[in-house]
């Protein structure tokens, strides 16, 4: 690798960092005044224009906020948890592609991180990871709450990643590549060939499951406050409480990102192509993306302030019961059709 | 040039935490020392240009499996070992003649025909999707099968054991 | 008889769900785009109905004599007794021979019943619409007839809150 691949990859990095971290920031303001709207409030809107400085402020409050580690707790994983679980919410987003190729002084530069040739399997790879975070902040607690919050949302999210990756499947079979731009490049075209239209079952199954994985409501059980006090970070405070929050928005943005790419054909802009434009085409890319997941993310908050949360026998129910033989069947529909294809 | 140092290092921290799994006296912190050995791995498989097997080996060891196992113990809520203290010595006794056992057969196999242990010549694919597909679907169809079965049995099993009345 | 009433039985259409969350999710489309009841307080201040029961006032005749002749009904009347009157000799030639010269409200005690009011037999002492007078000590929330009297010129003309003049607040 020359020199100047190597700083093209660190910008890429850097950039697609700041991103998520903005995009963290603009969430946290965002599910503020989304669910005030909803529920006929004005919400934050104090500090800056608007209240934009709000997560700003909330930032400087955590930080400034006492770093308190209870007694009786496992003190190293205590503090590792929220790590575990920041660190591969983070990592996820380097595999998925926010736009087209982009021109400069010659070069071909892709808007990727990592062109990774099992992507999505590097994707389910790490939000399974994700687990061990919350898991261990539960158990290294030593509280009965977290204990709880940590068992059901390690359960919850072993049950639905089944599902998940299984409408994932029908998607890898359709396309035929584990790489994320093959299925960004099957999509292209036409909107219609958009996966959505194609496997409107597998949409529905994944889009249950990236709330269930990202412990959105209606499956926030793992920090159900009414019986948890606060799930698996009951226990924590401060700076540690805040890599919670944002792991959990950047598990959102990850699972809007993902949505976007398996289903809504990435950064592709209906009717247009991107590539026969130059760098402009790139710029467009770039924005259909951004609303396209602008869009997943307000629907993320939007579900949160609509539906009542599932019990917990009623959401393991749904995910063994209904999304794994959906799943299963959709799975077999589409690997029938594919050989019948094949065949004639 | 890096790629032996890295190896060394995967090597070193796999081997290491492999040791700490047996040697720990905390269940939890075994389960995460044995995760830690299965990324070492998956690092050494990424070295192997084997990306595929890297992702599974942490997609489904560590990611699902040892997440069960810590879940086990988590419910158990098992604190020092007190279950085995029977067993102590036969397992004590048991494992060290393995571990003889294996490093004998290495050194056997080092002395007769020290190429055996090398690299295969030529190109090595056996990480890529395609080339495993094709391997279990053909060549290793039966075991393939057999494995599904075994695991089939075994759910069954685990309803039976969990549910007495069916 | 026992009637028996059959519970409605769900039809796939209703076992489907989708439907119904679409239009769960319609509903908190509409309030978001709806107008927001928040009333953001320190700069609007909600305008309380007539006959709403807030801080007192003494009332005053046109040329400026007290109308409460510290016949002590409202202080019989109140059922927080926090009505405290000292009576004494008008200073002014005509009219009433009696005025208060000492009357104290224990705001603390007031439970803004209104029954002052209603035994009053010479409209003197009425409630206004002033619902934020909050102050840092016991002793502030103890409003002498000065403060009464204040409270009437601010609210004789015009709704506290509605009065362009923002800077005086009531003295208690």
């Amino acid at each position: 690798m020359d020199f100047l691949g190597f700083i093209i990859i660190l910008v890429k990095v850097l950039v697609v960092f700041a991103a998520t971290m903005l995009t963290v920031l603009i969430l946290i303001y965002a599910e503020r005044r989304v669910s005030a709207f909803m529920q006929g409030r004005l919400g934050p809107n104090r500090v800056g224009p608007k209240g934009i400085l709000q997560p700003i402020a909330d930032g400087i409050k955590f930080l400034m906020k006492e770093e308190f580690i209870p007694a009786g707790v496992d003190k190293p994983i205590f503090i590792l948890a929220p790590a575990i679980l920041l660190i591969p919410a983070l990592m996820t987003f380097a595999v998925i592609p926010f736009g087209s190729s982009i021109t400069i002084l010659g070069r071909e530069i892709a808007l990727q991180v990592a062109d990774v040739n099992v992507g999505i399997l590097y994707i389910l790879a790490l939000t399974s990871i994700g687990v061990y975070g919350i898991v261990l902040a539960g158990w290294s607690s030593n509280s009965k709450y977290s204990l709880l919050g940590g068992l059901r949302s390690s359960a919850q999210l072993i049950s639905y990643e089944l599902a998940m990756g299984l409408a994932v499947v029908s998607i890898i079979l359709l396309s035929g590549s584990l790489k994320l731009n093959d299925i960004i490049a099957d999509q292209q075209g036409y909107f219609l060939s958009w996966n959505v239209f194609k496997q409107p079952l597998a949409f529905v199954i994944f889009l249950v499951a990236v709330y269930a994985e990202t412990n959105r409501l209606p499956f926030d059980l793992s920090e159900a406050e009414q019986e948890l006090v606060g799930g698996y970070h009951t226990e924590y405070s401060s700076m540690k409480f805040a890599m919670f929050f944002m792991a959990e928005y950047a598990n959102m943005i990850t699972a809007a990102a993902l949505t976007v790419t398996l289903f809504f054909g990435g950064w592709d802009f209906p009717l247009i192509n991107e590539t026969m434009l130059g760098n402009w085409g790139t710029a467009l890319s770039v924005l259909a993306f951004i609303l396209k997941m602008g869009f997943f993310l307000f629907l993320f908050i939007w579900v949160r302030w609509t539906f009542p949360r599932f019990r917990y026998d009623q959401l393991m129910k749904l995910g063994w019961k209904v999304m794994l033989p959906t799943a299963l069947f959709n799975i077999f529909v589409t690997a029938g059709y594919l050989t019948i294809k094949s065949v004639v | 040039m890096s790629l032996p140092l890295l190896f060394y290092i995967a090597a070193l921290i796999a081997v290491g935490s492999a040791v700490l799994v047996v040697l720990n006296k905390n269940v939890v912190y075994s389960a995460l020392l044995l995760v830690l050995c299965f990324f070492s791995l998956a690092i050494i498989y990424l070295l192997l240009e084997a990306y595929f097997l890297a992702v599974l080996e942490v997609f489904i060891y560590a990611g699902a499996i040892m997440v069960l196992f810590l879940f086990v113990i988590m419910l158990l809520n098992l604190g020092r070992e007190k279950a085995l203290e029977h067993f102590k010595y036969l397992q004590r006794g048991l494992s060290i003649f393995l571990v003889v056992l294996f490093f004998l057969g290495v050194f056997l196999l080092l002395l007769n025909d020290s190429s055996a242990l090398h690299q295969p010549e030529g190109g090595f694919s056996a990480g890529g999707v395609y080339s495993l597909g094709e391997a279990l679907f053909t060549k290793y169809l039966l075991p393939f099968e057999v494995a599904s079965l075994l695991l089939l049995v075994a759910l069954i099993g685990t309803v039976y054991l969990a549910k007495r009345k069916i | 008889m026992a009637i028996i009433t059959k519970s409605y039985e769900p039809t796939f259409w209703d076992r489907l769900y989708f439907p119904a969350l679409i239009k769960g999710l319609m509903v908190t489309l509409r309030y978001f785009f709806k107008r927001k009841v928040t009333i953001q307080y320190p700069d609007e201040k909600y305008v309380p109905p007539d006959g709403y029961r807030g801080l007192h006032r003494l009332n005053k005749y046109p040329d400026g004599r007290i109308r409460c002749v510290a016949c002590e009904m409202c202080s019989a009347a109140c059922p927080a007794d926090c009505i405290y009157i000292v009576p004494g000799p008008a200073p002014w030639e005509g009219g009433k021979e009696r005025y208060p010269v000492k009357f104290d409200i224990d705001l603390l005690k007031c439970i803004f019943c209104g029954f002052c009011e209603m035994a009053c037999p010479e409209e003197a002492i009425e409630l206004t619409e002033i619902y934020d007078f909050s102050a840092y000590s016991r002793e502030d929330l103890l409003i002498d007839r000065e403060g009464l009297l204040e409270v009437y010129e601010l609210t004789k003309n015009q709704n506290y809150y509605s009065r362009t003049d923002k800077s005086k607040k009531p003295a208690t």
